[in-house]
């Protein structure tokens, strides 16, 4: 589904992702895990498109499509989601407005006509049902007010709707009580299926009790540093990353 | 030429007008009328049409606007009945009132036998000599004359223009409509003289379109006075949907009463060049007044809204609120003029002016001016200029919305809180549409009538 292969990226000339080489496949679940700075979120903003961040080299395709060559939406509508670290507040745009918006978009790209605000509504109820998100939320406009929880909440709202094959957690859990760490976790785990894949960026083991991965991976200066299977994340909550540091200097 | 020259030019060409229709203008009109023209004569004549060196107009220069040849008509000028024909509303189940203007003369009112008891909605020229009493009372005493060029242009060639008179205790639900159309197939300069009188505890909300339907250029000078009394609520919004060639200067000068409460809203879609004079000045205790602008400029238009609270007594509240989105290289301007008297203890004013230029050539002046003469008083003002988010951009985009989608949706999302602030739920949603419209590109000029579906398109609207 997704493979990447040599990246390199910079911001203001500063080199953050040197190398890296990653595959996923359908059905998936792949932690990213590493020490503050080691270029876990630019990872995701650059598969996402952000432009504030320059690939210098590599590439990176997604179901067969070169993913480095679209646009940020078009991404989207090839399936990809990221759910963002910091979810943007955009006070006057009312959820419903967004999302209706956005999910058009989507069927627009795929050729399907858009749908009708009745089939739209029921969505929305369903997948708010689904990820136990408060209804009063999607009334508001885009984040404007959200706590910290309800803003991932509402990314993973977001995600239930659109539906993506490849869907990017950026620290999601960070800022969460157990509660709400709880509620995102489940959602992300009824929306796997064995056709989709999630990536889960994050610093501690805590978020994989609940989204169990199939692939760790640590990533330090802008390389994948150490790959293997679940009990790696274990093995860091336990030991840290200085061995893993050490390891990689010597 | 210089700018001295074109001063006395134009001024000298203005006051020829006058003099050739100063016999007909003063035919059948009433005392008070006739004898503030004589004032506004010499008034104007040292005055003249304001240019960037009077402080008020500063980031307007209105002489150039006001050279060429105009035709000044003193009386009604078009076939009423065909243009308002064309303006008919469609929109079976509506209740409110449609007042018709045509290059500032009165047309007409629709539903006239369904209105309150007392309340008259009738031409400016007709109320002012049927009603003497009241005109005497009201007429010229909101609007400065002697301070403002433009005004004393107005009182000078005042004929006709609206008047509207809720008498006491009067409530009408439905807000009134007033459509406003400037029309001709040679260039004109129109002058407009309105008169609204809310008694005591009396309310009433107005919407006022304005319109071009021909392709000439337009000069209209509108002057509206508003007396307020006590307890009563008014709501004034005005939408402005015209072409480029078109300058309106629209001066709203209100006055109020204690415990009288006041809105004024006015939202400039499209226009060549708009200039917004609001004045309100407060008389007494307990007032409220708030006003609103939001301003949507593309190419070489350009918007300057200039407002003027008047807080004369204590005990009284007033918020502005501006926002403005500036394309291409179009120009704005804000002044917010707050005047706390010394009595006027106990103040709280408050002011915001927020901009968001689209392109580096896009301009926005923005200049709040604050007297405080009082000590025991709230005031507060704060004036933004930027650029659209990044970050939420790229959020949107994320999201699969195109560029364009999410421009127009963060546009929406800026502006929104002025139209939030409309006090009228179907006026409040027609106006979200033709805002968003606005900002796709889709806006027609004949679109603004606000409550109806407009058949002014087939009017030989540009």
């Amino acid at each position: 589904m997704l493979k990447i292969r040599n990246l390199h990226a910079k911001i203001d000339d500063k080199e953050i992702l040197r190398g890296i080489n990653l595959d996923i496949k359908p059905g998936e679940v792949h932690a990213i895990m590493g020490p503050n700075g080691s270029g876990k979120s630019t990872l995701s903003a650059v598969l996402a498109g952000n432009e504030a961040f320059e690939v210098t080299e590599g590439e990176v395709t997604f179901n067969g499509k070169n993913l480095l060559d679209m646009a940020p939406e078009d991404r989207s509508r090839e399936g990809l989601f990221l759910s963002f670290q910091y979810p943007v507040e955009i006070p006057g745009v009312s959820m419903v407005n967004f999302m209706r918006t956005a999910l058009n978009e989507h069927r627009k790209y795929r050729g399907e006509a858009p749908m009708s605000a009745s089939d739209f509504l029921k969505l929305m109820r369903d997948k708010k049902n689904l990820v136990e998100i408060d209804s009063n939320l999607t009334n508001r406009a885009v984040n404007e007010g959200f706590s910290g929880g309800e803003k991932k909440k509402n990314e993973i709202f977001q995600m239930a709707m659109l539906q993506p094959k490849l869907a990017i957690l950026d620290e999601t859990d960070s800022g969460l009580d157990i509660d709400a760490l709880r509620i995102v976790a489940n959602g992300v785990t009824k929306l796997k299926s064995p056709e989709n894949a999630t990536i889960v960026i994050t610093h501690y083991q805590r978020l994989l009790d609940y989204i169990v991965p199939d692939h760790v991976h640590v990533l330090y200066k802008g390389r994948i540093v150490k790959s293997a299977g679940k009990e790696l994340a274990l093995e860091l909550e336990e030991k840290g990353y200085d061995w893993i540091k050490k390891e990689f200097e010597d | 030429m210089n700018v001295t020259e074109i001063l006395s030019g134009l001024t000298e060409a203005l006051v020829n007008t006058y003099q050739q229709h100063a016999a007909t203008l003063a035919e059948n009109h009433a005392a008070v009328v006739n004898r503030l023209r004589e004032s506004a004569l010499p008034a104007f004549v040292k005055m003249g049409i304001p240019n960037n060196k009077v402080e008020n107009y500063k980031y307007t220069n209105l002489q150039p606007l006001f050279a060429g040849n105009f035709e000044f008509f003193p009386h009604a000028d078009t076939d009423m009945h065909i243009t308002t024909e064309a303006f008919r509303c469609d929109v079976p189940d509506l209740q409110s009132h449609l007042i018709f203007l045509v290059n500032g003369a009165f047309a007409g009112v629709s539903n006239k036998n369904n209105l309150p008891k007392g309340v008259e909605i009738s031409s400016f020229k007709e109320f002012a000599t049927h009603r003497a009493q009241i005109v005497e009372q009201y007429y010229g005493q909101a609007a400065p004359l002697h301070h403002d060029g433009i005004v004393a242009l107005n009182t000078l060639l005042a004929s006709d223009g609206y008047a509207i008179y809720i008498p006491k205790g009067v409530v009408i639900e439905e807000p009134l409509q007033i459509v406003n159309i400037l029309t001709g197939d040679t260039d004109r300069l129109v002058i407009q003289r309105n008169l609204i009188v809310v008694e005591e505890d009396a309310q009433v909300r107005i919407m006022v379109c304005d319109h071009t339907l021909s392709a000439s250029r337009f000069v209209a000078n509108t002057v509206t006075e508003v007396f307020v009394d006590q307890r009563a609520i008014f709501d004034l919004y005005n939408l402005q949907n015209q072409h480029n060639l078109t300058t309106q200067i629209a001066g709203t000068y209100i006055r109020q009463k204690a415990n009288s409460n006041v809105m004024s809203n006015n939202i400039t879609l499209h226009t060549g060049v708009a200039r917004n004079n609001i004045h309100v000045h407060m008389d007494d205790e307990h007032c409220e007044s708030h006003v609103y602008g939001l301003y949507l400029n593309d190419k070489s238009q350009h918007v300057d809204n200039y407002v003027f609270m008047d807080h004369a007594k204590p005990n009284c509240f007033s918020s502005e609120l501006f926002k403005g989105v500036i394309d291409d290289y179009a120009s704005a301007a804000f002044t917010g003029r707050i005047l706390v008297q010394r009595d006027a203890q106990k103040t709280n004013a408050y002011q915001s002016c927020n901009n968001l230029l689209l392109t580096s050539d896009a301009k926005v002046n923005t200049k709040p001016q604050l007297e405080i003469y009082a000590d025991d008083v709230k005031c507060s003002h704060g004036a933004t200029v930027g650029q659209i988010d990044e970050n939420a951009m790229f959020y949107l985009r994320s999201r699969g919305l195109s560029p364009e989608e999410a421009r127009i949706l963060l546009m929406y999302a800026f502006a929104y809180e002025v139209v939030e602030k409309i006090r009228v739920e179907p006026l409040k949603e027609q106006i979200r549409t033709l805002v968003e419209k606005r900002f796709r590109g889709e806006l027609d000029k004949c679109d603004a009538c606000v409550l109806c579906d407009s058949k002014a398109r087939t009017a030989g609207c540009m």
